[in-house]
This record gives C-alpha cells, structure tokens and sequence, in this order.
C-alpha cells in the first residue's frame, strides 16, 4: 500500500486529476484480487468456476446379477458395488485394479476410476456373471 | 481283478438309487464302483457294509455361513462327523470336494481345520471350491492346504490300489464362463496317467461338475472333455465333485460321474429360481438334504454288492 502510495505522489506530482484517479482504481484492483487470492487459498469454493467435481456412482450385485450391467461414468468417478444376495459374489477385472474379496450380503467395494477405457469385471465365485464400467 | 458282467445291474442300481437319502455309499466291484444309500437326517445306524469302506466324501461344508437356509453349519458338519466317526468300519480316508469355507476367511478356515481334526481317519484330502478362493488374493486355502499339490492345487496319491487324482476347476474364470482346469494342469494329468495298467481303479475329485450339468447356471468345467480323453481307457473311473449341493449322477461307459450333497445348505435344481443360491426348506426337511458319500472296496469281484437303505 505504501508502495502504491509512493507512487500516487510520484505521479501527483504532474496532472493530478488525470493520472493518479485511474491508478488508485489499479491499486485497489490489486488490493482486491490480493485479498481474493488469500480467500481461494483458505477457501477454495469462494468464487472459483466449478471444476470437475468428484462423483459416486453405485452397482447393485442382485439375484445374481450387476446391475446396471454396463456403467458409463466421467474420469473421476468411484463405483461402489454392493451385494444385495444372501449368496456371496466378488468383484474381479483383468487386474489388481478391481479385486474384491468375497462380499457378503451387504457389504461394499469401491474403485476409483481415473483412466479413460472399458474395464470388463465378473464375480470370481459365478463365472456367469460379467459387467462392464466404461470411463470417458 | 477279474471284470464282471455288472455294468447293466450297475446302471440300474444307480438309477434306483439316484434319489439319494442322505448320502451315498460306494462300493467298488471287481474295479467297478457301485453306489447305494447312506441314511443321514432320520438317525439311523448305517448298516453294515459288505466290504472296508475306501473313502467317505464330504463336501461344501460352507464354515461361516449362518442365514435362514441354516444358521448352524458348523453343527450340521459336526453330525457329518459324528454320522463318519460311528461307521461300524470307518474308511481311511476323508476326502473334502470343496467350499471348505464360505467366505475365505481365515477364521472360518480355523474353525473347519478344527471340526476335520475330530474325523477318526488317517488322512483328509481337500480340493478348493470358490468358495474358498475368494480372498482377495487367492492365498488363504493354499496357506492352509497348498502343500499335498506344492501350491498348484492339483496332484495324486495311491491308496489301498486305487489311484486318486485331485484337481482344481476353480480359478481363472472369465467372465460368463464355467469352470476350467487350465493347459498346465491338463498336461499335468495326461503325464500323471500315462503308463498306469488301465486295470488301475481312478477315482478324480474336484470341486465344479466335470461334465456340464446346467450350463447357465455354470454347472459345468469348459476343458473337462480333454481330461476325460486321458481317463477313457481305465477300467474303472469315479469322477466325484461337489457345488452344487445335491445328488446328481452320470455313467457314461466306464466312467461314474456323482455330485455330493453340502452338509451345510441345499440349491435348488437346475433352473428353479433366479440362481444356485441356499434353498430354504423346513428344519424337519434339512437333515434329508444333506449328507456324505461313502466308497467301499470289494475284495470279492463277483459278487455285486449293493446296499438299499431306507430313503429319510
């Protein structure tokens, strides 16, 4: 501010009226988004454009079934299966990415998808069952 | 051995006794293996065999389920035990087709090691169901069982002249398959088999039916066919399995093919209902549905032994 001061006096040494107005509106200016700037650090929702935001998607594992079969979700998003059965069912992709242990009635697992593709998955205990996330 | 002339009686016998009480007891005629009942739920002392019983097979135990289809599996094992122990001539051995657990977990496998432990016989052999390879990272049964097959799942054994071959058909699923045994395995058993005396009785356990049962609901193993090809030749082969926790039987030439009851929960029959899940039935039914199979060796080849028991 002093600094923005000093200057205002360099500059009212000529035409006052003209120049030092519009550079006070600067120093405000900078003195606003200064302030703006300290307010996104320490709370980041003030005033941002919205990003892209995380999201929850859900998968029912039901009568021997996923549901919904094939899923397309945005990068970013987790799936969360749960077993609606009394019978157990896992989870199980190509990799070590998606690889539940056994889930018994009620009980959840989630992945978080980041990498765009198409992740196949079945149940490791009912190879009959098969689904698909597709992640864009 | 000499063979006899049992294969048409043999068939009828297994069609008369397909309805299985509570389980089923084997008995093996001049190398050829003939079924008859074994009483489970209406308490009766099984009688008295014509010959040493061989093995008794148990299957799907399921240690650590507790829903309505049966809140106490571990005490309907605990009868499967006592119903084993109390045989007039207890069979050596034990042999567990699968699903030792429910759940992988290791507490379940600790309380089913412990119930195995009170079976008065020499030895227990196991193959893995699904069931017991569903942790995360497969470990636990191996931890536990892995060393009779060096980790691989699969591996043989002689016993009283007969040869036993456990598989396993339990891993490796893709999605929308049946069960497989894998390239490996199967070299593994045409190598195991080769230059054996086709006179060798064969006895195979696994967990998923080695023959297709009920495709949709993946009753069935995708490459069992090729193992088949290696067993044609011998004399006299028993195919046993579990998974589906009822009795379903096949002859197919010399070859037997039989299912064994759970001693923790029925399914359904093929199709009945949305999927193989547990079949509730009344509590005075239960007992009637599950049971043990019991394998008997005859010394006396020319007479066909067979046992009728009283269905519970």
């Amino acid at each position: 501010m002093s600094q923005t001061t000093s200057r205002a006096n360099q500059f009212s040494s000529g035409p006052r009226t003209i120049q030092s107005a519009p550079f006070r509106r600067l120093a405000w200016n900078l003195a606003g988004l200064l302030v703006l700037s300290a307010a996104q650090a320490c709370f980041p929702a003030v005033g941002t454009a919205p990003s892209a935001t995380v999201t929850a998607v859900a998968v029912s594992i039901k009568d021997f079934a996923f549901s919904p079969q094939t899923l397309t979700v945005p990068s970013g998003t987790t799936v969360t299966w749960t077993n609606l059965d009394d019978e157990p069912h896992s989870v199980r992709g190509a990799d070590a990415q998606i690889r539940s242990d056994a889930l018994d009635q009620h009980e959840s697992y989630s992945v978080r998808f980041e990498k765009p593709g198409t992740y196949k998955y079945g149940c490791s205990l009912h190879p009959k069952m098969s689904g698909t996330i597709v992640v864009q | 051995m000499p063979s006899t002339p049992a294969s048409i009686s043999r068939r009828n016998a297994l069609k008369c006794l397909a309805y299985g009480g509570a389980g089923t007891l084997f008995t093996l005629v001049g190398g050829v293996l003939v079924p008859s009942d074994l009483a489970y739920g209406a308490g009766t002392a099984p009688a008295r065999s014509k010959g040493v019983p061989l093995f008794v097979q148990i299957s799907d135990t399921h240690i650590g389920f507790s829903k309505d289809a049966n809140p106490d599996v571990t005490g309907t094992l605990g009868r499967a035990i006592e119903l084993i122990n109390a045989m007039p001539e207890r069979p050596g051995l034990v042999i567990h087709t699968g699903d030792i657990t429910h759940l992988s977990k290791s507490a379940e496998f600790d309380t089913a090691a412990l119930l195995l432990s009170t079976l008065k016989v020499l030895e227990v052999h196991t193959t893995p169901g699904e069931h017991d390879v569903a942790d995360a990272t497969g470990s636990e049964y191996f931890r536990r069982y892995g060393k009779a097959s060096d980790n691989r799942g699969y591996y043989s054994f002689d016993y009283q002249g007969v040869h036993f071959v456990g598989l396993i058909n339990v891993l490796n699923f893709k999605p929308g398959g049946l069960g497989a045994l894998g390239s490996e395995q199967l070299a593994w058993l045409d190598q195991d088999l080769r230059g054996r005396s086709s006179s060798t009785p064969i006895v195979v356990f696994a967990h998923m039916p080695m023959w297709t049962v009920y495709e949709p609901w993946g009753w069935g193993t995708a490459d069992a066919d090729q193992a088949m090809g290696y067993l044609r030749r011998f004399g006299s082969v028993t195919v046993l399995n579990g998974h589906i926790h009822q009795i379903v039987q096949k002859v197919e030439g010399h070859i037997t093919f039989h299912t064994a009851r759970s001693t923790a929960y029925p399914q359904p029959s093929p199709g009945t209902g949305p999927g193989p899940g547990p079949l509730k039935v009344s509590a005075e039914q239960l007992p009637a549905m599950l049971g043990v199979s019991s394998v008997t060796l005859r010394r006396h080849p020319s007479v066909l032994a067979l046992d009728d028991r009283t269905l519970t």
